[in-house]
């Protein structure tokens, strides 16, 4: 029950939120920030009092919960928390708390409906990460997109219409395959076995036929590369990010890339074992040419913002890379990239909006010399931009090196490749910290150095992304079990096949277990 | 009485409906345009009264008393609409009448 | 004693997260204490801890761990150091080089607005160092690795309002990551033989997997040569280290001369034995090392930035100590590594004494005359300069250039090639040095000295000049003395080298000739630059093109400009629009041209949509006729 509690809670805080305009502007605020930190802690309070079970526990499911929708149908309203999906859970809210905080002064224009839209994007997320259902996943994935579309079209910069379209165009297109997909699986699951469910832990087993399987998959596939976004389909990122307001920023890079990057662990790979390994080296090359393209692309940029969307497509190749390297190091990897992608890009962006805030240009040629009048604002750039390039001792180098050292062991070449694109991630970092923080101060500009309130939220940041970088072991222990299931979905199958010759997918039918509530 | 041979009748029906709809494609204005349809349904009222003469059927008197009440109906709301779009661009002239393209 | 082990590297990161957080708001006096003290702390253990192993008598090593850094599967590598006598050298030079370094900045950066920020720079590159050298796994001392560029990067871009500086600063942290991404995938081979990161599990189960010249051994050698060749500026990542002498002169002499571009020979000898089992790997080191010393010495005699002079030096310095690493002399590198730190953090802060009381006038040939002004300063840089000359028994770079020269000559993996290029280097080094000092401190005075430097800057050049005289005598040749205290304290953890038999008496021939060149370019430095002045420029005029290349340090830079940086800047930025964006674009553009030529039969002209009716009819009736 207390999966659902955390939506509950935040739609109705946005409704609230939304209802307390009539009155004032400022309850709105207050009462979205404290929706999303009831949420964190919520969220944080069941990781600290899990942490061990995880460890013990058999099953990777922490808890389950169950109720009938539309039986008709077999769909069911199914929630399940891995560990996986409960550090996604602590990192939504801590995004969102973030996103709040940081729209505190720079929305001034209904501020009761762009909080309604945050808190609805975080209750859309939650589902996403929660729903063990593919029609509830496929609904939730849905609810996640529309708020955001308003976030970019109503709040942000000069082309946000443009961008706004854009992004709802692709993510509503590749949705639909996936809704296909979806639909495909049901009725070949039903006409299979005379179960017609949309459960995924029932859909697991199903035997599919090498090419249907390989169709199904690619539906399935779409929905989650744009999202994350691999190369060909990654156009709608810069733009959305960059006409999006910070805090849309943030939840687009921190949050919404990332359920891109679940569905590839939860979804394509434990569903489509067979056709996962056969596309392995494609998506694999996919992601090494994001990482490189992603990086020059982001070097020649001068908006600042854009800049910073282009690392995200770059870091997001290693994720690609990892996801299909199937081993549980890469896997790991990819976990921990999520989270401290999550956390670096994301506070990149609030620092790309206080600037924008204080002299109205996102064009780096335009700025300068920011050391010397902020020093605070100059010195967690810096720490995040090298978080960026992937420095030893902050989060992203752990979960570089565990998808590289991974990655290594199934596809030697193209982890060479990826790796030269940690060259390329120095280039285009450090020409953030030479182009904002270094060089002659502009005497046009007017910059006050950090507030309290960017402190804030600025400091916990750099906080976190130093722990993961010194002690990642604690999330890594978290999400071990769910990463070495969604691993052992495709080598068991193919060990399994080798050594009996014959189609096996029962291997991969996960148990069911956890506490039902 | 002699009968009026069906291919005569239909004829006579064929040619009205032509001239009707070539009234209404060079016509500019609109009035004339609406006369021309008048002429177009009586030709085809024409021909279902011949084709019922010829079977001896009643459908076809049946028809054309509809086409009749139709054409009354046309008739009142195309008025009423002339008669706005005189009033809003003081002209019957129906290439005039093209403001609805944006 | 041990057990404080955690604390050596600690305490400088604790100065730097202090300094870092609330620097801004402390006294330069307190900013100095918490700099320069949390080093000397440090220091200090390191003494302690050194005294400690010493007088053990059979000393293996010591392992501390902190904590599981990272934990997956197999893959665990920790938070844990490892001391032995390598380590400890490494530490030593570091915390004690490094704390007379610190107090020599109180004095040099006093008047600078970003005092505080600099102490933290120096404090969090000295932890990093150490915890590259403490280190008991590799991907432990790749974090050090990585966070030493960063430091360096930091500091060459201190002064970051120039906007060259910057630059500078950028072009030595991607050259060096060049090496460092060759080093990474060197460690994703390693831990997939091994399973391992750990060191010295590495050693003990290398010879067992790979014979004498197993081509995975020497793949993975190169790669981690590539790594060392990137930090250490060699031949061909080199190219940093001339532009980097734009960061403060403490941060030249600490980083870029002492400690951080050493590290490449720390790795090298930490993982000597992949090396010995790469023997084409060791070749490679050995021949970047003499190609190297000889490239760098050429370009410093044409150079006139002084500081420039002692960087090309550097490189061509680190060149013997991978030119030793390549004859399997471990020894004798990390000996010349130890009094190179002594002699050429010396010239450094002299030379940025000088500088400094010279109102920052870098060209030495507007220098001169400094002998009498600046008589510390130039006894102190003379020691130095004498000492990397390698002038003969009185200097302790003498003992330790003639040991590589020797056994480059003499060990069994030296031959006569490596030989003559070393004793042609030492040739240069004399010429070129001897021209820095007498160009600098001898003729006539060009430029007014500012003032003469106080007793936190000279207290430290005393110190460092007799480190660099005496520091030689701990490793006596066998010709005279015998004393071999520095490699019997390293044979625990680097193997002797063997020395070709029947070798042995030849020994002494070595010394001579070496004396004989190091002399001799003496002399020829004092005959162009002070008797006669006007030669160099009448040979400068003879061959032009041949003193521009040298200048231009071989043209590096120009060839690496036009066959990586340009093309991938032309390529950027002809890509700036994105050309898949682009493509959608031209997706969307179709449409909207659907959608125009479609709206355009939406005239608005009803006897049009008439026509249209009748038209379609027609069409219709037509084909319901015909089929």
């Amino acid at each position: 029950m207390i999966l659902t509690w955390f939506i509950i809670i935040l739609i109705t805080g946005g409704l609230l939120a939304r209802i307390a305009e009539h009155w004032n502007s400022w309850i709105p605020k207050w009462i979205a920030l404290l929706v999303s930190l009831m949420a964190l802690v919520l969220a944080t309070s069941l990781w600290i009092l899990n942490y061990d079970v995880l460890q013990i526990s058999h099953s990777a499911w922490l808890i389950t919960y169950i109720l009938p929708w539309i039986p008709q149908f077999g769909i069911s309203f199914h929630l399940a928390l891995d560990g996986l999906s409960l550090l996604m859970l602590i990192l939504t809210y801590f995004l969102g708390t973030l996103a709040i905080l940081t729209s505190w002064k720079e929305i001034k224009y209904k501020v009761g409906f762009f909080y309604l839209n945050i808190l609805w994007v975080l209750a859309g997320i939650t589902g996403v990460f929660l729903a063990m259902d593919l029609f509830l996943f496929y609904f939730f994935w849905e609810v996640m997109l529309i708020p955001m579309f308003f976030l970019i079209a109503i709040w942000g910069h000069e082309n946000r219409r443009y961008a706004a379209y854009k992004f709802f165009i692709f993510t509503q297109a590749s949705g639909l395959l996936m809704l296909l997909a979806i639909l495909g699986l049901y009725f070949i699951h039903g006409s299979s076995t005379d179960i017609y469910t949309f459960d995924y832990f029932q859909l697991l087993g199903t035997t599919l036929s090498t090419s249907t399987g390989r169709w199904l998959m690619l539906g399935f596939l779409s929905a989650f590369i744009v999202k994350l976004p691999a190369v060909p389909f990654h156009s709608w990122l810069p733009d959305a990010h960059s006409e999006a307001p910070t805090a849309g920023s943030l939840i687009l890079a921190g949050l919404l890339l990332k359920t891109g990057a679940y569905g590839l662990i939860r979804f394509v790979i434990p569903l489509f074992p067979d056709a996962s390994a056969e596309l392995a080296p494609w998506m694999m090359t996919l992601g090494v040419i994001g990482i490189l393209y992603g990086a020059m692309l982001a070097f020649a940029q001068t908006d600042l913002k854009r800049l910073v969307a282009y690392t995200s497509v770059s870091h997001m190749g290693f994720i690609l890379l990892g996801v299909f390297a199937f081993n549980t190091l890469a896997m790991q990897g990819v976990v921990m990239q999520m989270i401290t992608h999550g956390i670096s890009t994301g506070a990149l962006f609030i620092l790309a909006g206080s600037v924008y805030e204080r002299i109205h240009t996102r064009d780096i040629m335009k700025m300068g010399g920011f050391w010397s009048k902020a020093p605070y604002m100059a010195t967690i750039g810096l720490i995040f931009a090298m978080a960026s390039l992937g420095l030893p001792g902050l989060g992203n180098f752990v979960a570089e090196f565990l998808t590289l050292v991974g990655s290594w062991q199934a596809a030697p070449l193209l982890t060479i490749l990826a790796t030269t694109g940690l060259v390329a991630a120095t280039a285009y970092s450090l020409r953030i910290v030479q182009k904002v923080f270094l060089g002659i101060h502009q005497p046009g500009l007017i910059l006050p150095d950090l507030s309290y309130r960017e402190r804030l939220m600025l400091v916990p940041m750099v906080i976190v992304i130093l722990w993961l970088g010194v002690f990642p072991k604690a999330v890594l222990k978290t999400s071990e079990k769910a990463c070495v299931e969604a691993e052992q979905a495709v080598t068991h199958n193919l060990t399994s096949r080798v050594m009996e010759d014959k189609p096996i997918k029962e291997s991969s039918i996960h148990q069911k277990g956890g506490t039902h509530e | 009485m002699k009968e009026v041979p069906l291919d005569y009748g239909l004829l006579l029906a064929g040619i009205l409906f032509v001239l009707g709809l070539i009234s209404v494609l060079i016509r500019r204005n609109i009035i004339f345009m609406l006369i021309s349809v008048e002429i177009m349904l009586n030709a085809a009222g024409l021909a279902f009264i011949v084709a019922g003469s010829r079977w001896q059927q009643a459908e076809g008197q049946v028809m054309f008393i509809f086409i009749l009440t139709m054409a009354a109906a046309e008739v009142s709301v195309g008025l009423a609409l002339i008669l706005q779009i005189y009033h809003q661009i003081k002209t019957l002239d129906s290439d005039a009448a093209n403001k609805m393209k944006e | 004693m041990k057990e404080l082990l955690w604390l050596i590297p600690i305490l400088p990161f604790a100065g730097a997260l202090i300094l870092i957080v609330v620097g801004t708001k402390l006294s330069n006096s307190k900013v100095a204490v918490v700099g320069a003290g949390s080093v000397g702390l440090s220091a200090l253990i390191t003494i302690l801890i050194g005294i400690d192993s010493l007088s053990s008598s059979s000393y293996k090593g010591f392992d501390q761990v902190l904590w599981t850094w990272i934990d997956v599967e197999s893959f665990k590598p920790a938070i844990a150091f490892h001391l032995d006598a390598l380590s400890l050298i490494f530490i030593f030079v570091i915390t004690f080089v490094g704390f007379l370094i610190h107090i020599y900045s109180t004095e040099f950066m006093a008047q600078d607005e970003g005092f505080a920020r600099f102490f933290a720079y120096l404090n969090l590159f000295v932890g990093s160092m150490l915890i590259l050298v403490l280190a008991d796994n590799l991907l432990l001392m790749y974090l050090g690795w990585e966070g030493v560029g960063l430091c360096s990067y930091l500091l060459i871009g201190f002064w970051y309002q120039e906007e060259k500086n910057g630059y500078a600063a950028r072009k030595a942290f991607i050259v060096t990551r060049v090496g460092d991404t060759a080093m990474a995938i060197g460690l994703f081979m390693l831990f997939q033989i091994f399973n391992t990161l750990n060191i010295q599990e590495i050693a003990i189960q290398a010879p067992q997997a790979w014979d004498v010249g197993s081509p995975v051994a020497i793949m993975i050698a190169l790669l981690l040569l590539g790594g060392a060749v990137g930090k250490s500026a060699q031949l061909p990542l080199q190219t940093w280290l001339p532009d980097a002498m734009a960061g403060p002169s403490p941060v030249s002499a600490l980083i870029h001369a002492a400690t951080m571009v050493t590290a490449g020979v720390y790795l090298i000898a930490r993982t000597h034995i992949i090396f010995e089992l790469a023997p084409v790997a060791q070749v490679m080191v050995g021949v970047i090392g003499a190609l190297t010393l000889l490239l760098a010495g050429f370009s410093a005699l044409t150079q006139y930035d002084l500081k420039r002079v002692l960087a090309y030096s550097t490189i061509s310095q680190i060149g013997y100590m991978f030119l030793a690493l390549g004859v399997g002399a471990w020894s004798a590198a990390i000996f010349h590594f130890v009094i190179h730190a002594f002699f050429k953090a010396l010239l450094f802060l002299g030379a940025g004494a000088v500088i400094m009381l010279l109102h920052h006038e870098h060209d030495m040939f507007k220098m001169g005359g400094l002998r009498t002004k600046l008589p510390v300063i130039y006894w102190t840089f003379l020691i130095g300069s004498a000492s990397l000359a390698a002038i003969p028994v009185v200097t302790a770079g003498f003992y330790s250039k003639d040991q590589i020269l020797w056994l480059a000559w003499a060990g069994e993996k030296g031959n006569i090639w490596f030989f003559l290029a070393a004793l042609m280097g030492a040739f240069i080094t004399s010429v070129y040095t001897f021209r820095m000092v007498f160009v600098t401190f001898f003729g006539h005075e060009k430029t007014r000295v500012g003032h003469t430097p106080g007793k936190s800057m000279t207290i430290p050049l005393v110190i460092l000049a007799v480190l660099a005289t005496v520091g030689g005598f701990i490793e006596l040749p066998h010709t005279f003395g015998h004393f071999t205290l520095f490699s019997n304290f390293l044979t625990p953890v680097l193997s002797s080298t063997e020395i070709k038999s029947g070798a042995e008496s030849s020994e002494w021939i070595v010394q001579i000739v070496a004396a004989i060149v190091s002399l001799s370019g003496v002399y020829l430095a004092y005959f162009f630059y002070v008797k006669r002045p006007e030669l160099p420029d009448k040979i400068k005029s003879f061959i032009p093109s041949l003193y521009r290349l040298w200048h231009s340090g071989w043209g590096f830079d120009a060839l690496y400009n036009f066959i990586l940086v340009k093309p991938f800047v032309f390529l950027a930025e002809i890509n700036k629009r994105d050309v898949i964006d682009q493509i959608y674009g031209a997706l969307v553009s179709i449409v909207n041209g659907f959608n125009l030529v479609l709206t355009f039969t939406q005239s608005g002209m009803i006897r049009w949509y008439i026509m249209g009716i009748v038209l379609g009819a027609i069409v219709i009736l037509t084909i319901g006729l015909l089929v």
